[in-house]
């Protein structure tokens, strides 16, 4: 969370959400505070008052705190030592540590780096090997960016997209249809494919957002609808043998996709950082450049701000509402593109995971900031490369890292609960909430 | 209602009265060339009376093709009257009822015109249109409950599936399904009081901290269920369920006892909800105060309403509401909980308490149109109507948006609703 505009301190939390929904562009600082220098008292000042980065860095440490209370009294071995505690004290913390320290090691060795790989390298290993973890975590942040972005687009608008995942199976649909029904040469399909995908998902978004714009009708519900009918239509275009059901198949399975439109790997395997990773990347920036530099992302912000503000401003607050759910799926589509096209699994009825509802949770751990959600979705897709590894290697449910995951974004948006653990002096006000409390209405 | 939109309201770009009467027509149209022209040769039954059971009422007979025609020049009609005299507000629900009503009997007729299988079981189908709505029902009372206080719920679904997963643990853990379905209520309580504590207290944002109760809920009981609940089923998950209560005298009715008096004790605790719920916020002066502290808290506060304090109570009363939905999950229905057994529900539920405008009766209404499509899907699967069962599925969600978009249109939330009250 080191985005330039997070260090914005404020006298009280109704002024924050104002100043940084309108302040984005120029992250302007409060007054008597210097930004940026990383001088010895800047850092203690950080420190005892706590700045969104030790905010950060502390909510991650309390999620892990209750992750690992939650992983030892789950865990049978433990208890039975905690049952017999006055026999032998020692054992039972031994058994807490062990148990904790195990998974934990796991979900680091999984996401980050396996120092077994770097004495194997010293050894004659593959060095390559040392970096599989950090490209497993690229691989998982990819599409959790692109639908955090999506979430984060409409927020900035003042709308709340529960829709990434419909948004991203129009994608898919479209990306599996021109990357199976369609002969084009390497490179030119799989450019055709991503922007198909995007396609896709703004069609859907834009359902949305013209019914909104024409009848008023509530994003929410209509959102939410929506993921029901593209499930549902999913699952109807996958089981009908004559629509996209792969040949000979009676399973709900769509045709692969031709070699020419899979995205490449960089560096080939076993580092597998693809190419969607730096689409992700650069939808980011795009997005980043379309929300703070350009006069459309101004009237997003400001219709965000005050829709009835925006109106007096000559902003057509419908023509933002469309362009923001087209934009907004768009990205869901290019999530769906990602995994693709990113991996040689074809398109299923339950390809779409969870991407779309995580990518609530890591838009506003990102605070719907374009590079607060490329670092949030890191930090999930870490948690979620080390969870997988996590369960085989010590049998502990990856469940519980979403239950981490979950926290930390609550911990983040509660730095009065943080400080109050902590016991940090309060600097007045609440943090920075860039996810404006607008509530329903838009 | 249009009329009553606040000036500073974006002005809708179609005007609401055309755009009612077009949704009409729509539908009166698809009933006439989708259903009507559509249908079977032959007749569409209805069997009012389940089989074997006294007192047996005649089954229906109606030609299938001409009830659509009918049904859908009635729609057709009351379209253009829309169109053409400004009804009184009353006037206007009528006949939103008459045209919803009439596209779902020109549907049924569709589906069961020139069927071999049989009739329609309609009293099945209501059956199961109350029980199915049990969950959304409670999970939207439990939205509104907070949300007119001020603080948005969408936690609904978390919360109704940790009184899922508390209630099946207790009941089978005690073997007390009462104990079960209090416990899954306490259990709605406590997600409503985490929800509650972080956003009356710590300020953060609402939406925020009811996405977060979901995930939470969701890794929480799928964590405990892989790691306890199901290595251990015999103990915790042993699907313990309530029994029916026939209502002595009320269920031998004809048709209505059936559909309403035939239950376990969650319908009839729904019932109990709905009626207080709508009479405690519309005809109590708890319920004025809960308005009053969701519309303008700070009016509330200079009055000496404590507008903390009936928020708190507000959500944590709604947790434990939207807990008792949870509980029908699993005692009050198949016993044994599964992973992610709410499935969305509470999302569902939310929508239906933004359709029906935060008002209990209007969420009601909204989410029994969710339970009856559920219903009718099984219905029509096993009248082996030659459609994909995933179209059918689909159906209920595009007819909502038709009717979101056509005859709602801009709803107004509580004024205060996800803003924190921070006292000056």
């Amino acid at each position: 969370m080191t985005d330039q505009h997070e260090a914005e301190p404020s006298a009280e939390p109704a002024a924050a959400t104002a100043a940084t929904a309108t302040a984005d562009g120029t992250g302007a600082p409060g007054p008597g505070q210097a930004r940026g220098r990383l001088t010895g008292s800047a850092i203690i000042h950080a420190v005892t008052e706590g700045n969104s980065v030790v905010i950060t860095i502390l909510a991650v440490f309390v999620a892990l705190v209750i992750g690992a209370i939650l992983i030892v009294a789950s865990d049978p071995v433990v208890l039975r030592a905690w049952a017999s505690f006055s026999y032998g004290p020692g054992t039972a913390l031994s058994a807490t540590w062990s148990s904790v320290s195990a998974a934990y090691v796991a979900l680091f060795e999984g996401s980050i780096v396996s120092p077994a790989t770097i004495s194997a390298a010293f050894h004659g290993g593959s060095i390559a090997a040392i970096f599989y973890p950090l490209s497993l975590t690229a691989f998982e942040a990819t599409p959790l960016i692109l639908t955090g972005l999506s979430v984060a687009v409409a927020f900035r608008a003042g709308m709340f997209n529960i829709g990434a995942a419909g948004q991203w199976i129009g994608g898919a649909l479209v990306a599996t249809w021109l990357g199976y029904a369609v002969n084009l040469p390497i490179v030119l399909h799989a450019v055709v494919c991503i922007i198909g995908a995007f396609a896709g998902g703004a069609v859907i978004g834009g359902i949305v957002g013209v019914v909104k714009a024409l009848t008023g009708a509530h994003e929410v519900i209509l959102t939410i609808m929506l993921n029901y009918i593209m499930y549902n239509l999913l699952a109807f275009l996958l089981t009908s043998q004559n629509l996209m059901q792969a040949p000979k198949q009676t399973n709900a399975v769509a045709p692969g996709i031709a070699s020419s439109a899979m995205l490449p790997h960089v560096g080939g395997p076993p580092p597998q950082v693809g190419v969607g990773f730096l689409v992700a990347v650069a939808a980011a920036a795009a997005t980043a450049w379309l929300l703070s530099r350009s006069t459309l992302g101004f009237q997003f912000r400001t219709v965000g701000a005050s829709p009835s503000a925006a109106r007096s401003a000559g902003i057509s607050v419908e023509r933002v509402w469309i362009l923001t759910f087209l934009i907004a799926g768009g990205l869901a589509g290019l999530s769906a593109a990602t995994i693709v096209q990113g991996q040689t699994a074809p398109l299923t009825t339950t390809s779409y995971g969870t991407f779309g509802f995580d990518g609530i949770t890591v838009a506003l751990l990102g605070r719907a900031r374009p590079w607060g959600v490329v670092l949030a979705g890191l930090l999930f897709g870490a948690l979620d490369a080390g969870g997988t590894v996590m369960e085989a290697s010590t049998g502990v449910p990856s469940d519980v890292v979403n239950v981490i995951e979950a926290l930390i974004v609550l911990f983040v948006a509660a730095p009065p609960l943080i400080r109050l653990l902590f016991r940090l002096r309060a600097t007045g006000g609440t943090g920075p909430q860039a996810v404006a409390s607008k509530g329903w209405s838009g | 209602m249009t009329t009553l939109t606040a000036p500073v309201r974006v002005p809708v770009s179609i005007s609401r009265r055309y755009l009612a009467a077009g949704t009409f027509i729509l539908l009166g149209l698809i009933d006439i060339f989708v259903f009507g022209v559509f249908a079977h040769s032959g007749d569409a039954r209805f069997a009012l009376s389940l089989p074997g059971v006294s007192p047996h009422l005649p089954v229906i007979h109606v030609p299938g093709a001409l009830t659509s025609y009918v049904l859908g020049a009635i729609s057709i009609g009351l379209g253009i009257l829309r169109a053409v005299v400004d009804l009184p507000r009353w006037g206007k629900r009528l006949t939103i009822a008459v045209v919803l009503l009439c596209f779902l009997l020109s549907l049924l007729a569709w589906a069961d015109a020139g069927n071999s299988v049989g009739p329609l079981q309609v009293i099945d189908l209501l059956q199961g249109t109350l029980t199915a709505s049990i969950p959304l029902v409670l999970g939207a009372l439990a939205g509104l409950l907070g949300e007119r206080s001020g603080v948005i719920n969408i936690a609904i679904e978390g919360q109704l599936l940790t009184g899922a997963f508390v209630a099946a643990a207790v009941a089978s853990v005690t073997g007390g399904v009462w104990l079960g379905l209090i416990g899954g209520s306490l259990a709605g309580g406590l997600v409503g009081a985490l929800l509650a504590i972080f956003a009356i207290m710590f300020l953060v944002d609402q939406i925020i901290v009811g996405v977060v109760l979901n995930v939470i809920a969701l890794g929480l009981t799928n964590y405990l269920y892989d790691r306890v609940m199901s290595p251990y089923a015999n103990t915790f998950n042993a699907g313990n369920t309530f029994s029916t209560i026939k209502i002595p005298v009320l269920s031998n009715i004809p048709i209505i006892g059936p559909i309403f008096f035939d239950a376990n004790i969650f319908l009839y605790i729904t019932y109990a909800l709905i009626l207080v719920i709508q009479i405690g916020l519309f005809r109590t002066r708890w319920g004025l105060r809960v308005r009053a502290v969701g519309e303008h808290p700070v009016a509330a506060d200079t009055v000496g309403i404590r507008v903390q304090w009936t928020r708190y109570r507000n959500v944590i009363l709604g947790g434990m509401v939207a807990g008792i939905g949870g509980a029908y999950l699993t005692v009050g229905s198949v016993g044994f909980f599964t992973s992610d057994i709410s499935s969305g529900f509470g999302y569902i539920a939310l929508a239906a308490m933004i359709f029906g405008r935060w008002t209990p009766l209007g969420s009601v209404a909204a989410a029994l149109l969710f339970g009856f499509s559920f219903q009718l899907q099984t219905e029509l699967s096993i009248l082996r109507v030659p459609v994909s069962s995933f179209i059918l599925l689909m159906a209920p969600y595009v007819a909502t948006i038709i009717a979101v978009a056509g005859l709602v249109g801009r709803v107004r939330p509580p004024a205060a609703d996800g803003k924190p009250y921070v006292k000056a």
